[in-house]
């Protein structure tokens, strides 16, 4: 290949990733600067961690997004388990064209319409069977589990179009009832991809501020959403600290995740060599 | 299928339900297909035929703040189109969509032009190495949106790290004003989106045949005019759908315009936000959302037309 053209392609990947990651550095960087006055260097100082632990509202905040995001992320995954198997396995059935436009249509809605109309269905269904009566955790939960689980669906769908039939052939003709078969053959296969999903979700769940905006109510906000009201003000050093904690746990969930998928999968390809070997 | 399999003897109880529904048509094929459906009917359909009803109406101080839509007091046929109408006649609404689109298709473009490079790079690179660079893409992805948008906030201000290195290297005199202006969205958009576009073109470069290039290569063609006639080309479907995923969520983008455009930029995301909350003018919020819906609906269904054809290959 062209000298050139490799050196032109490596300076930009370079460049890229310095764009990428420069920002993240700059923001840990900061949150370990003792001047208040974040762009003035006043040498290492972790104190804005303890201001940042102590402090009521970003504790509660946290525990909102914490709960919201687990409750919602475990619903998005059920359900999204079944939307990707039915995707996946069911070639054909009424309203299946439907179906599919419908999983992956919340992906690409922008999220201000999917923030808004949401609102609008909550507070419809409120002036017609009189519930929720306010926003708050249940609506939140409730959007927030619409627009994960089609991530969730898109993970499932190709794990289970990948997935050996013969294995849940076997234990159908075996005898094993249908529901059995899927929840002792084919879940645990799908288990790594399960948890990935369920990570995902999780992610989205807890990174989401403009669908929380429109659906949440007092009460029940979010750490994306006090960080929105605080940085909009300005800047505060106790806020590249909370960064700096969310960064650190979103990465390690993320490279956990990535761990188990390699790891299920360098597996499923050495049981295939072993399988072709043996059948030799 | 799962479903054709012989009955077995079962437990009296489960065994009895369990052909009781049967005999009554529901099969559990039935209720796995049934429960997303019916979730995704009420929580994303009907939300979405409830804002188009509203964007038809007209507000009024009553609970709820808009004209029902028949009755008595819904709104007279000849007025049904009325907030469409002030789209087009009120500066303030046609200047945002048309900031929006601009802020998206510039942003697209700068995507592509620094994210195909890079997704060539990494598609070219061994296995092991393309792997770890994969995941160096999807991890700042990951790391929360608003907190990646709240750091340029403070990289691009006066006393910003930006600004310092310019003043330190001696090419300004005065630090420069980049924060609060439309080309910090513009850097906040390409950040964020970067690795939407870098993915999809990197699927699409991973699988290229690169005999193609050797062939043209030994008939004699030059490398650069081989990647523009062969490697472009071949990647279109990874360009489009790169172009698509970077274009269509940055159209309604609302929070970093918010953070890095400052006050007076506006954006069709803001203007929604502000008729829902500050002005409670519902129908007019409404016909704002369908609005960019309509004007997305192309390259909507585009997206699901690439995806579904992506999703029905064999693997």
């Amino acid at each position: 290949m062209n000298k050139r053209l490799s050196w032109f392609v490596l300076l930009m990947l370079v460049l890229g990733f310095a764009f990428l990651y420069g920002p993240i550095v700059v923001l840990v960087s900061y949150s370990f600067n003792d001047n208040k006055l974040m762009t003035l260097w006043g040498g290492f100082s972790t104190r804005w961690y303890p201001i940042l632990l102590q402090d009521e509202a970003v504790l509660t905040a946290a525990k909102n997004s914490f709960i919201i995001a687990a409750v919602s992320a475990t619903f998005a995954t059920v359900q999204g388990t079944m939307a990707g198997y039915v995707l996946a396995r069911y070639r054909k059935f009424h309203g299946r064209v439907a179906f599919s436009g419908m999983v992956t249509a919340p992906l690409v809605m922008p999220e201000v319409i999917t923030g808004l109309s949401l609102l609008l269905l909550f507070k419809q269904l409120d002036d017609v069977i009189g519930w929720p009566d306010r926003m708050g955790f249940t609506t939140v939960i409730l959007a927030h589990i619409t627009f994960s689980m089609s991530y969730v669906t898109v993970v499932m769908q190709s794990r289970f179009s990948v997935f050996d039939m013969s294995l849940e052939e076997a234990a159908l003709d075996l005898g094993a009832r249908p529901l059995k078969t899927f929840l002792l053959i084919t879940l645990p296969i799908v288990a790594p991809a399960v948890v990935s999903g369920w990570l995902l979700a999780f992610t989205i769940s807890l990174d989401d501020l403009v669908i929380t905006l429109y659906t949440n109510g007092p009460g029940s906000g979010t750490l994306p959403q006090l960080i929105f009201s605080k940085v909009r003000r300005g800047v505060d050093p106790t806020i590249n600290a909370l960064a700096t904690l969310i960064i650190t746990l979103v990465a390690s969930g993320v490279i956990t995740s990535h761990i188990l998928m390699t790891r299920s999968e360098k597996r499923r390809q050495r049981d295939i060599q072993l399988a072709l070997q043996i059948n030799k | 299928m799962a479903s054709d399999v012989p009955q077995q003897t079962s437990l009296p109880l489960g065994g009895q339900i369990r052909s009781i529904l049967i005999a009554l048509g529901f099969k559990p094929r039935t209720a796995v297909i049934l429960v997303p459906y019916l979730w995704l009917t009420i929580f994303f359909v009907v939300p979405c035929i409830i804002i188009l009803k509203i964007s038809f109406a007209q507000t009024v101080i009553a609970q709820p703040p808009y004209t029902p839509m028949f009755g008595p007091e819904s709104v007279p046929h000849d007025q049904l189109f009325d907030n469409f109408k002030r789209l087009f006649q009120d500066s303030l609404y046609y200047k945002a969509y048309l900031n929006s689109l601009n802020l998206a298709f510039f942003s697209t473009l700068i995507c592509l032009l620094i994210g195909y490079p890079m997704a060539y790079g990494i598609a070219r690179c061994s296995p092991s190495t393309r792997a770890l660079l994969l995941l160096a893409i999807i991890l700042p992805f990951w790391t929360s949106f608003l907190i990646r948008v709240y750091a340029w906030k403070s990289i691009l201000s006066k006393e910003g790290v930006v600004n310092d290195l310019l003043l330190g290297l001696g090419i300004i005199d005065e630090p420069l004003l980049i924060l609060y202006t439309p080309a910090a969205m513009y850097i906040g958009v390409v950040y964020t989106y970067l690795p939407f576009m870098i993915l999809p073109l990197y699927a699409n470069l991973e699988k290229m045949d690169l005999s193609l290039l050797e062939a043209a290569a030994d008939l004699g063609c030059r490398p650069l005019k081989a990647f523009c006639v062969i490697t472009i080309p071949l990647s279109l479907p990874g360009i489009i759908a790169g172009a698509l995923l970077v274009f269509i969520p940055a159209v309604g983008e609302y929070v970093i315009p918010e953070l890095l455009g400052g006050p007076n930029a506006l954006m069709i995301g803001k203007v929604v936000a502000d008729e829902f909350f500050q002005n409670r003018d519902w129908p007019m919020a409404s016909a704002v959302a369908v609005a960019i819906l309509i004007i997305l609906v192309i390259p909507i269904m585009a997206f699901q037309y690439f995806q579904g054809k992506a999703q029905e290959a064999p693997k």
